[in-house]
């Protein structure tokens, strides 16, 4: 019993979220993957893309909301979502026309790009501010819990609870059925063959007459798509704030680069290494041990590496410790 | 010599006179920043006590009040000490209401205040380190020092069968000196404390926060934070997890948006506020409402004090410099005297000028002590069929 009390414990505190954080890193690490296979540089505003992406979500939710309708038990926010997407891709493509065509043209080396999506950043970080302003806004509705900690108790009869809340099922199915539809994508469809073409080499792409515009439209498509899913995810699961989405930069670009820059299975597997990582290091083990350890080795302190104040700290340790040692990732991506 | 004489005898009529002047005064408070949705009341709040003085005439021989706005940013303290080197250089202010936020309040006070001689009253820092502050008698403070809070917290929880607490803190002088001195109450009351950790405002997710403070346990969790910052999340995560139902809930954690997030999740917790049943803010509420500010907040009550306090000092001391009155504030704030609620500032000044002693009660029964600092008296609330009610006061 001891050790299923502890189970359950660690299921709680640290599976169960570090699953749902890892499926969202996954989301927006594979589009950070797919720009920097395709179109040769680091997305900083890929952050800030999300935010617009659950902006739109949250806009359609509270219409939605005003007319009455809803999913019932479902967040009302998967209506919205596809509205999110449609106006993420929007934005994105009048980006790509107006700001990185230019440079592509001019055959801008990777890291001017870099600056360039910097620049784009800021730009939509103040346009989503300008819209929906800096705050914490709340849209998320329907049955909060899959499994709540009293009914799981009465349940089990187990002394410790768990919860699974809908938002957090709802990432990993929806999760799942993204990548399931991205592989597909990139493996069995003709567009999908040649952007992994002109990924792997441009130039014999181009010879065998890949339009490169149709490549980069269909990647940023396609990332828009999963900017907006990804955004809109965390934002249910969590909060939607702007700069929160500013902030999940850093654990997005760890999670991208530790699987390898450039490959999507790397990007799905970093996201969990960087999620699970996050939360183990800094979670207290106390509760866990004190179940599973004889009592005579029952720990007296917390138990806890560090402080959960220094998560983003481990984000980067990650980042710097795979730069160092394989800079390709682990599945062989490109190197930075 | 017989011209100075004559140059002295002049001067020493005037002063002597006390004529009428314009008297400026500063109103520092946090118009940008954590808490700029409270602020404006709160300056309110000390406007309408200068109005109040001003349309009055009494006031050291018919001498006006005028405030002077500047911005603490609550947490700059850079920014906050050159606004008031600015009220004091060249707006010549002859007293400060302000600062608000701990930390502001205390740089102000060290390399403004105190170098050039200023009084300064604060409506709303509570930080107990502020009580030993370096002041010359210059700061006083109409808000009560957290010190005190975290005894009554303590009182409360003891007296409710509560024997164990983890408490979680919003990271900054506010949060660590309250979760310190409830902590220390709450031990030394026999309580046990199972861990103190701090969480950080405006993050999105707080689980991992929770799940450390899980881990340690105890009967109930007492959140040192604010209610439109992390507050909410701790608890939200909190009631989630099923770490924790029931919540001790300090001043910052009191707000309307409390009952609007959970309603009767938090059944049967408990918290403590600022409030006193012997007097009456809800005068000043009204006339700060009817300049179209948001005055639901706190420290509304407590700002009209801070700036009546400062007004009242002069009429007594006979001079609007703060070397002057700076020792007369805790004279009008204390007994013995007529007792002077909100709205009577036109009473207490003539009573003054007549030489009675006064014992300012105003909007929230201003009673200095020590330091210089409110006495305190709470409100005991409890979260019963998802309202905040008040259960004593303290």
């Amino acid at each position: 019993m001891d050790f299923l009390n502890g189970f359950v414990a660690l299921s709680n505190f640290v599976l169960i979220p570090a699953i749902a954080y890892g499926s969202q890193l996954a989301l927006g690490a594979l589009g950070v993957t797919l720009i920097y296979g395709i179109l040769r540089f680091s997305n900083f505003a890929h952050g800030d893309t999300m935010a617009f992406g659950s902006m739109i979500a949250v806009l359609v939710t509270w219409w939605f909301q005003g007319m009455g309708l809803s999913l019932g038990p479902l967040p009302t926010a998967l209506l919205a979502l596809p509205f999110a997407i449609l106006g993420t891709i929007a934005l994105l493509l009048i980006t790509d026309r107006t700001v990185y065509r230019f440079y592509r043209a001019q055959k801008a080396k990777p890291v001017i790009l870099v600056i360039v999506s910097m620049g784009v950043m800021f730009i939509m970080n103040g346009l989503v501010r300008f819209i929906i302003g800096p705050n914490d806004q709340k849209f998320l509705d329907g049955e909060r819990f899959i499994i709540s900690v009293r009914e799981f108790k009465q349940m089990t009869g187990l002394r410790e609870g768990l919860a699974i809340k809908t938002t957090q099922g709802l990432t990993v199915v929806v999760a799942v059925i993204c990548v399931i539809a991205l592989f597909w994508f990139l493996n069995r469809t003709r567009t999908g063959k040649s952007m992994r073409a002109y990924s792997d080499n441009e130039d014999l792409a181009l010879l065998s007459g890949i339009n490169p515009e149709r490549v980069v439209m269909y990647t940023w498509m396609i990332v828009g798509a999963l900017t907006a899913i990804a955004g809109t995810l965390y934002g249910l699961d969590k909060t939607f704030k702007p700069f929160v989405y500013f902030m999940l930069l850093l654990p997005i670009f760890a999670s991208a680069i530790v699987g390898g820059l450039g490959s999507p299975l790397g990007a799905i597997a970093g996201g969990f290494i960087v999620a699970f990582s996050e939360v183990t290091i800094t979670y207290a083990w106390k509760k866990v041990l004190t179940y599973w350890m004889p009592e005579s080795l029952e720990p007296d302190g917390l138990v806890q590496l560090l402080s959960t104040d220094y998560k983003f700290a481990v984000s980067f340790v990650i980042l710097i410790v795979v730069l160092l040692f394989k800079p390709t990732g682990i599945f062989k991506g490109k190197s930075v | 010599m017989k011209k100075l004489l004559m140059a002295s005898a002049a001067t020493a009529l005037m002063a002597g006179a006390a004529s009428a002047e314009d008297i400026k005064l500063g109103v520092i408070l946090g118009f940008t920043g954590p808490i700029e949705s409270l602020t404006p009341a709160m300056a309110g709040g000390a406007e309408v006590a200068m109005q109040e003085v001003t349309e009055s005439g009494k006031l050291l021989g018919g001498s006006t009040v005028t405030p002077v706005r500047a911005d603490s940013t609550c947490i700059d303290a850079g920014a906050a000490t050159a606004a008031a080197e600015r009220l004091i250089t060249s707006e010549g202010v002859k007293g400060i209401m302000g600062a608000d936020c701990s930390g502001v309040t205390g740089a102000v006070l060290a390399n403004v205040a105190v170098p050039n001689g200023v009084v300064m009253i604060s409506p709303s820092a509570t930080s107990p380190a502020l009580s030993s502050a370096e002041d010359n008698g210059l700061f006083f403070r109409t808000a009560p020092s957290d010190a005190r809070q975290g005894q009554v917290l303590a009182e409360v929880l003891m007296e409710r069968g509560f024997k164990s607490a983890a408490i979680t803190y919003t990271n900054n002088d506010y949060g660590k000196g309250l979760a310190d001195s409830i902590a220390a109450a709450f031990e030394g009351a026999g309580g046990e404390i199972t861990t103190v950790a701090a969480h950080e405002d405006g993050k999105a997710d707080y689980s991992a926060e929770v799940g450390a403070l899980a881990a340690a346990g105890g009967d109930i969790l007492i959140v040192a934070g604010y209610v439109d910052q992390g507050g909410p999340g701790v608890i939200r995560a909190a009631l989630d997890t099923g770490a924790f139902d029931t919540f001790a809930l300090p001043d910052g954690m009191i707000g309307s948006a409390l009952e609007e997030a959970f309603g009767d999740e938090i059944e049967g917790s408990i918290g403590t506020v600022p409030g006193s049943e012997a007097a009456d803010a809800s005068m000043v509420k009204e006339k700060v409402a009817a300049t179209g500010a948001d005055a639901s907040g706190p420290y509304v009550g407590e700002s009209y004090d801070a700036a009546a306090l400062i007004m009242l000092a002069m009429q007594a001391a006979g001079s609007s410099n703060s070397s002057d009155y700076a020792g007369k504030i805790m004279d009008v704030a204390n007994a013995p005297g007529e007792k002077i609620m909100a709205g009577e500032l036109d009473k207490a000044l003539e009573l003054l000028a007549n030489g009675t002693d006064i014992d300012y009660v105003g909007a929230t029964a201003v009673e200095l002590i020590g330091p210089g600092e409110a006495a305190g008296g709470y409100r005991e609330i409890v979260i019963e069929g998802g309202k905040m009610t008040t259960a004593q006061y303290r």
